[in-house]
């Protein structure tokens, strides 16, 4: 049988492959969202994906060409006349080659993983002269709370931060775990039940970006997603004092009705009661006990084990379901 | 009283679901297929002398493989309606309920009761072959683990038209997977589906180990042992320190949820972390587990398919060793983005891109040993050379997901997803399917004809890259796995649609698989291998008629070198024969009906467990339990010898019909 209409096929099939897929991939819609920071996390993390992925590449691609190569030098045809060595199997020189290769590349991508590890670790504060805003944030069934301690303002599925601001955003849940993922401004962190993780943040732009729950939780778990509005101060201002005067309270009760599984729509409150957050992160904390995540690198909120303790009373009978 | 029957019937069974009641009247309909059939042609005392009570390590090997590619279409199946789900925004063809069960069964089944079975049906195949042994050290317990599998596979696919599936992710996280979040019985199905097939993974694991240590041939020191049984050796020391982990952390999440116990659940001291590091411990080794074997299956096909030795295998058995040890120490990267701190992360980051090291040296090797080689391109060499460029993108971005703080982008995205099922297609997947092709004609005595498995490959590799790079750009996207829909807002619509149409494209290649298979039985006589070698192998196994004979080796072979049958055919082209030792009575396992009866017993407790019904799984548990203590006092006379002058009579019809 003639080889060479098959191969020729085989060829034309592989080519428009790879056409469709860079044709996808560049230009059927879409945004590159991890590659379009707003942010200096986001900036970092960025240039760390391209140094980490240029540095396997540099020895992953002359590989795929040897690849290649290789299979096409030694295929078995009639008008093939390369060497043929079956019993050649051993160099000491060739392994210690690749051996020693990509030993050299991991050891530099050690260091550097090393180093940004430490540079954005994500409980660490950024270095700013400004005053960062903190921003506690609850995954419920299946919808965010953000909460405004200073500001003492609340909203559901929905975040607005002043531009060029650090923002640290205080993380728990009052539900299964999930991930909170602004991938425009940075990387995610974990929201979970009886801990309050930290994840430092800040946007250089003004814009909407998006952001959504990234660990799955459930049922509707998909609908978990929300808006960053990056505003000027100015306008961030206005937008504090609307909701103050503009909005209902959040109520401990309304906080109980928010927290019953389902779905919600964006949602503001003019205030929030006195330690919602801290009782929520607290809720499992037994009388008496040592906070069994007291000691968890990172996780714990500043003066939660003083008043983790005196508000537990209160918190066992806000928890709806109880154990099982 | 019908009111009560009826509310039982209708939370028992699975309702509502159009899907679902096809499923039933499909199972319904194929149970009644081969109950008929099975009548009709009186075969039911043949299936139960020659294949239920069988502890014949090829016959197992063949119900592994058999059960796996049904598995395999379930699990397809699921991804499948998935990826329809996913085609485009905004599609109801499955509630966001019914989707979760979906992607939690298909990836429970598609690495415990896919691609696991699967590995041991191979490594049943071909271990004892290989290493001149006449079954594995214990013929027992292997048929036993071989039915565990199945009962606790049947067991966690009745869940789909009975009580209804687990839809708690394939890991089943607490407290999500804690009574709690997910009352149903799904979670029980999970539990012990795994449970009762885990069980017998271990004792495989033990199995193989014991075999490969105790039952070489005379002369085969351990660098001459071929490379694939090195791997399954590998392979399975990761499995008898994984495997205990699972058990453990299945029966406290299982405490948890039947005998009120807070391991896991937040209230009550119990914590969540606890579950997710164990279940790591096991699922970060368990990825290792599988892919280990499938780089001796690529050594294997690579070497003979060039016609050459394979290039450093020192190197290779040290790098397969050192990728087992490491695997113990990344579990951790599983969860960067849980705030463990800069030191753990730092850590375990180091550790995951540790293993790219050993990995890639491997690379060049089967690189090297096509260089200066004469390369044919038959089914099972293409599929292991299609896996080169394949894990090399598998490799780039696993090393990318290792970088922690970049990992934070990465983690729970569509990326992720990518990566692991480059991992587990173009490494596990391919390489299983290259050593189902290469070891066929040992199993069943015919090759599978190559023109329609040169289709399925096709299929299978355009449609796995259409399918996965564009999910590469949805995780940089911004898309997260496990979304049940998505809306247009996003922009993803024209990407999910590509990776879309190359899952079925993937479909169609499955379906020329099995359109080769059926071929292949059809035109058996033509396609018969009667030399025993139809590759010009290099190892054991080849050395056989295939397919093998019930006691493999009619002598046992005395092992010199390290491909010993190649060089064994060289020194007879020369025309140095060895001397051949008499023929005497083989000592052989009888078949015992204990593995499998203690089976359904285990799968009548599991059941029972699952609905906490004690009149099921109390006798069921006793069952277990005489079927144990039958084999321990009462079966002593569980072998017999095949006379020397049958050995004789069988090796004369086999050979002589050359």
């Amino acid at each position: 049988m003639n080889k060479k209409p098959k191969a020729i096929i085989a060829l034309v099939l592989t080519v428009l492959t790879v056409a469709l897929l860079i044709w996808t991939c560049f230009y059927a819609g879409g945004k590159y969202v991890v590659f379009d920071p707003k942010g200096p996390i986001g900036q970092a993390q960025k240039e760390l994906i391209i140094l980490s992925t240029s540095m396997a590449a540099l020895l992953i691609v002359p590989v795929m060409i040897l690849t290649f190569f290789i299979i096409w030098r030694y295929r078995d045809a009639p008008d093939n006349k390369a060497k043929y060595e079956p019993h050649w199997d051993d160099s000491k020189k060739l392994e210690t080659v690749w051996w020693s290769i990509p030993i050299v590349v991991i050891l530099i991508l050690a260091v550097i993983t090393a180093r940004y590890t430490y540079l954005l670790e994500p409980s660490k504060p950024m270095a700013s002269t400004q005053k960062p805003v903190t921003i506690q944030v609850t995954a419920l069934d299946w919808k965010w709370l953000f909460m405004y301690p200073e500001e003492g303002i609340a909203t559901v599925n929905e975040i607005h931060i002043p531009k060029g601001v650090p923002v640290r955003f205080e993380l728990t849940a009052d539900a299964p775990m999930n991930s909170f993922w602004i991938p425009q401004l940075g990387g995610q962190i974990y929201t979970m039940s009886g801990m309050a993780m930290k994840l430092h943040l800040q946007a250089d732009q003004e814009g909407t970006y998006f952001g959504s729950g990234a660990n799955f939780s459930g049922e509707h778990f998909g609908q978990m997603r929300f808006d960053v509005e990056v505003q000027s101060d100015e306008d961030y201002k206005n937008w504090v004092a609307n909701i103050k005067k503009q909005s209902k309270p959040l109520t401990k009760d309304g906080y109980l009705a928010l927290a019953k599984p389902g779905l919600s729509q964006t949602d503001e409150y003019s205030s929030i009661p006195d330690g919602l957050f801290q009782d929520i992160v607290t809720k499992y904390v037994v009388e008496g006990a040592p906070n069994p995540h007291g000691g968890h690198g990172g996780a714990s909120t500043e003066g939660s084990s003083k008043s983790g303790s005196t508000d537990t009373g209160t918190m066992s009978n806000m928890n709806m379901s109880g154990h099982n | 009283m019908l009111d009560k029957i009826k509310e039982f019937a209708s939370t028992f069974f699975v309702t509502g679901d159009p899907m679902i009641y096809g499923a039933d009247v499909s199972i319904a309909l194929a149970t009644i297929g081969i109950v008929f059939v099975l009548t009709y042609f009186k075969k039911w005392g043949w299936l139960w002398k020659n294949w239920l009570t069988t502890v014949d390590h090829k016959k197992v090997g063949i119900m592994y493989i058999l059960a796996a590619i049904l598995m395999l279409f379930r699990g397809g199946v699921d991804a499948l309606l998935m990826r329809l789900q996913l085609a485009t925004p905004d599609v109801t063809l499955l509630h966001p309920e019914h989707y979760n069960q979906i992607f939690t069964t298909h990836g429970t089944i598609m690495i415990l009761f896919m691609a696991m079975p699967l590995m041991f049906g191979l490594f049943n195949i071909a271990v004892p072959l290989q290493i001149g042994a006449r079954d594995v050290a214990f013929p027992f317990l292997n048929a036993l683990s071989f039915w565990l599998f199945f009962m606790g596979a049947m067991l966690f696919n009745l869940s789909f038209v009975i009580g209804g599936s687990p839809d708690a992710g394939w890991l089943s996280y607490p407290p999500l997977s804690e009574l709690q979040f997910s009352p149903g019985v799904g979670q029980n199905f999970y539990i012990w589906g795994i449970q009762i097939s885990g069980i017998g993974s271990l004792a495989t694991g033990i199995n193989f180990i014991v075999t490969i240590i105790k039952m070489r041939a005379p002369g085969m020191t351990w660098m001459k042992m071929p490379v694939f049984t090195w791997s399954v050796f590998s392979s399975c020391v990761i499995i008898i320190f994984a495997f205990p982990i699972l058990t453990i952390t299945l029966a406290l999440l299982f405490l948890d949820r039947f005998g009120g116990g807070h391991f896991f659940t937040l209230d009550f001291g119990g914590n969540p972390m606890m579950y997710i590091n164990l279940i790591w411990m096991w699922g970060h080794p368990e990825v290792y587990i599988v892919v280990i074997p499938a780089f001796g299956i690529y050594s294997e096909v690579i070497s003979v398919f060039s016609k050459k030795k394979l290039f450093g295998y020192k190197s290779m058995v040290y790098a397969m060793f050192m990728i087992a040890i490491l695997s113990f120490f990344t579990w951790a990267h599983h969860f960067f983005t849980m705030g463990s701190g800069a030191d753990v992360n730092a850590f375990f980051a180091i550790s995951t891109m540790v293993i790219a090291i050993p990995t890639g040296v491997k690379v060049f090797n089967w690189l090297f040993t096509m260089y200066r080689g004469k390369i044919t391109f038959k089914t099972p060499m293409m599929w292991a050379i299609a896996f080169i460029p394949n894990f090399l993108i598998a490799g780039l971005t696993g090393v990318m997901l290792s970088v922690a703080p970049a990992d934070f982008q990465f983690h729970n995205s569509y990326f992720l997803v990518a990566h692991f099922h480059s991992a587990l297609i173009g490494g596990v997947v391919f390489g299983y399917l290259a050593g189902l092709y290469y070891w066929w004609p040992k199993m069943f005595g015919f090759t599978l004809p190559e023109t329609p498995g040169k289709w399925a490959f096709w299929f299978w590799n355009i449609g796995f890259y259409v399918c996965f790079i564009p999910q590469y750009s949805l995780g940089l996207m911004g898309m997260t796995r496990r979304l049940s829909t998505y809306g247009w807002d996003t922009g993803w619509q024209p990407l999910n649609l590509v990776s879309t149409v190359g899952a079925f494209l993937m479909g169609i290649g499955f379906l020329f698989q099995v359109l080769q298979i059926l071929l292949g039985i059809k035109n058996f006589r033509k396609l018969k291998d009667t030399t025993g070698d139809p590759w010009d192998g290099h190892t054991l196994e080849w050395s056989i008629p295939s397919p093998a004979p019930e006691y493999n080796f009619a002598t046992i072979p005395q092992v010199e070198e390290r491909d010993d049958w190649w060089a064994e055919k060289d020194k007879r082209a020369k025309g140095i024969f060895r001397k051949q030792p008499p023929i005497e009575a083989i000592h052989m396992p009888k078949n015992s009906a204990i593995p499998f009866i203690m089976s359904v017993f285990f799968f009548i407790a599991g059941f029972g467990f699952v609905f906490g019904w004690s009149f099921f799984y109390i006798p069921g548990l006793i069952g277990v339990a005489i079927c144990m203590i039958c084999r321990s006092f009462f079966s002593y006379d569980g072998d017999y010898y095949i006379p020397a002058d049958e050995v004789k009579r069988t090796e004369a019809a086999i050979r002589g019909s050359v």
